[in-house]
């Protein structure tokens, strides 16, 4: 189990090398003088070239990448061009609207998802399940920027029981959480009817195996069959569907945090891309790809420790 | 509670997108506490309906007519919830597979602890310390540690071991052991079947061995059914079956046995022809398309079921002939 988990970790921070590697390239090949751009056309000469050696874009990529992972590795993660403050600080005080907002939304999406899940294979056949079927499609189909528009409009502009935008005023638990209410709802009302789609369906598939009929042999109640025999198993691909899709909540995250004008990491890339503002986009992204890297590994170790006859093959 | 079990004109069916396949036409068993009854018949001859239907556990789609009564109770007649409460308490079933009987990622223990849940009165501790003597009792050395282990840990025949300590955990009246080993190799088979000749001594209700083997129905029961696309058409001693058997098929099957032949064949016989249709089984006797003393009534009127001393009968229009 130690030796999967360093070989994940290794692999892990290869990822990370290789993502920076390709947006270094990516800097590099997109058309036209970055400093043009974030100048405007009538920037004098020395402006541009100042800005071009703030960038640190006058060295050869490869040793602009050794020098980026050089500094990332003592904490530095460069300076923001326009306001000269660490992209680190930029970074540390936009990622926790971001991860609360992603939690929130997946805590709700799996409290909800799973034992609607779960219902519809107790109700299987009835009308319970069909209902619980056609809402999960129904919510998948719909996009997040769609659901935030409309309740912005219902509730913040019609109803006016929530705030439209911000992230709530700092220190009053209250507020903040009013104001998470929308955004944190638009992301997981797609994951809802996802996570519901997918327990149903693999546990479905359990539910056909010989050891819950041993386990109805022994009469045991549905419920428990359900919740303990059938569950543990149907929900291992469950949590590796999550893992996947955080990346796609977290980039839903950036639609949302425009929307509703929440600070965060969404509307920090956004902005930094608009005003070519590389170093903040590049310890940015450093820091998401951690994120993401970290949260896949946490998946897969969840996942061994769930399942027994994962842990052997690695143990192996 | 052990009380006897009389299962009288059962038939099981199931309705298909296909029409209704008759599963089990007819069956009268009858087994009493302390008998070893067996259940003998190739595949697809109703004998896993049989005992599905005794367990309660038919699927949604399969209609039930006739009675299963069980000390004096009428189990087709409880509705779910009363027949949940039977199993694992009055009736225990050792299913086909060892291999995949169990829940795999939960261990023995845990799973065994669950299955006495009908046992109100027992606190956990006693529930794990009940399975450690049951599974020293059953020949699984180093009980404790088994207990913490996850089946894919523990070998097919071990596992079958564990699987009848879970079912004898439930003080059953009725023990149904289906296919006990047929998913496991000769060895293996040998033990179990050692296992449940142990057991029998000093298990005083009714245990049902479900085979397709003959030897292990020799070698286990006391009486025993012969089935047949969905009917029983023979049934009695285990002594009058094998050595007296009146019915064609059961003397075709018994002719096939490979264990009977002590030189080596070129070719094992087999009985030419196939089952019938179980959609639309044929008017008259099952068995008359494949039978070689099928006479004028075999195929247009069933045989009754014949009494040919006390406790054995065939169901055949020949044996009266």
């Amino acid at each position: 189990m130690l030796a999967y988990a360093v070989k994940r970790i290794g692999l892990g921070l290869l990822i990370l090398v290789l993502v920076m590697v390709a947006m270094y390239a990516a800097v590099f090949l997109v058309p036209g003088d970055p400093a043009t751009v974030a100048l405007g056309p009538r920037a004098t000469p020395e402006l541009k070239r100042l800005l071009i050696e703030r960038m640190g874009l006058d060295q050869p990529v490869w040793w602009q990448i050794v020098e980026f992972f050089r500094n990332a590795l003592t904490g530095n993660l460069g300076y923001d061009v326009w306001s000269n403050r660490p992209v680190s600080t930029l970074v540390l005080q936009a990622l926790p609207n971001t991860l609360i907002l992603g939690l929130t939304a997946l805590a709700v999406a799996l409290l909800i998802g799973v034992p609607l899940g779960c219902l519809s294979v107790m109700r299987r056949g009835t009308a319970a399940d069909a209902v619980i079927g056609v809402l999960s499609v129904g919510v998948i189909a719909v996009p997040s920027f769609v659901v935030a528009i409309y309740s912005l409009l219902l509730f913040a502009v019609t109803l006016r029981w929530l705030p439209a935008i911000g992230a709530g005023e700092a220190g009053d638990f209250i507020s903040q959480a009013k104001a998470l209410v929308m955004p944190a709802a638009a992301i997981a009302l797609g994951w809802i009817g996802y996570i519901a789609r997918m327990v149903r369906a693999s546990m479905m598939e359990v539910m056909g195996e010989p050891h819950i009929r041993t386990a109805r042999s022994f009469g045991l109640p549905e419920w428990k069959i359900v919740s303990k025999y059938a569950l543990r198993i149907a929900i291992i691909p469950t949590i590796s569907l999550v893992a996947v899709g955080l990346g796609s909540i977290l980039s839903s995250a950036v639609f949302v945090e425009a929307v509703f004008a929440r600070p965060g990491i969404g509307k920090l890339i956004t902005d930094a891309v608009n005003t070519r503002n590389y170093p903040v986009v590049m310890g940015t992204v450093l820091i998401m790809t951690a994120i993401y890297v970290s949260i896949t590994i946490a998946a897969d170790l969840l996942i061994a420790r769930l399942d027994p006859r994962v842990r052997d093959v690695f143990r192996g | 509670m052990s009380g006897s079990l009389v299962a009288s004109d059962l038939s099981v069916r199931y309705q298909t997108p296909h029409g209704s396949v008759y599963a089990l036409r007819h069956v009268d068993i009858e087994a009493h506490p302390g008998e070893v009854i067996g259940i003998v018949g190739e595949s697809g001859c109703g004998k896993s309906t049989l005992v599905t239907a005794l367990a309660n556990l038919l699927p949604a789609n399969a209609h039930i007519d006739g009675s299963i009564r069980y000390d004096g109770v009428d189990l087709a007649k409880l509705d779910a919830h009363r027949q949940r409460l039977l199993r694992g308490d009055e009736i225990a079933l050792v299913s086909q597979d060892p291999m995949t009987a169990f829940n795999p990622v939960l261990t023995i223990g845990d799973q065994l602890v669950d299955f006495q849940h009908h046992r109100n009165d027992l606190g956990r501790a006693q529930k794990r310390a009940r399975i450690a003597a049951m599974l020293d009792r059953v020949g699984i050395a180093d009980a404790e540690r088994r207990m913490r282990s996850y089946p894919h840990e523990l070998s097919g025949g071990m596992r079958q071991r564990v699987a009848i300590a879970a079912a004898l955990l439930t003080d059953p009246g009725l023990l149904i052991a289906d296919e006990p080993t047929t998913a496991l190799d000769v060895t293996m088979e040998a033990q179990i079947i050692h296992l449940l000749r142990e057991l029998r001594r000093e298990y005083n209700g009714i245990i049902i061995v479900v085979s397709h083997h003959l030897g292990v129905i020799a070698e286990l029961c006391d009486r025993v059914y012969v089935m047949y696309a969905g009917e029983v058409v023979e049934g009695g001693e285990v002594d009058a079956i094998f050595h007296d058997a009146r019915h064609p098929y059961t003397q075709a099957l018994l002719a096939c046995d490979p264990a009977r032949f002590h030189e080596r064949l070129d070719r094992l016989p087999t009985i030419p022809g196939s089952l019938p249709s179980l959609t639309q089984p044929p008017p008259g006797c099952v068995y008359a398309p494949r039978c070689n003393r099928a006479f004028a009534p075999c195929s247009t009127i069933a045989p009754p079921l014949v009494t040919l001393s006390a406790s054995h009968v065939a169901r055949c229009h020949a044996v009266t002939r």
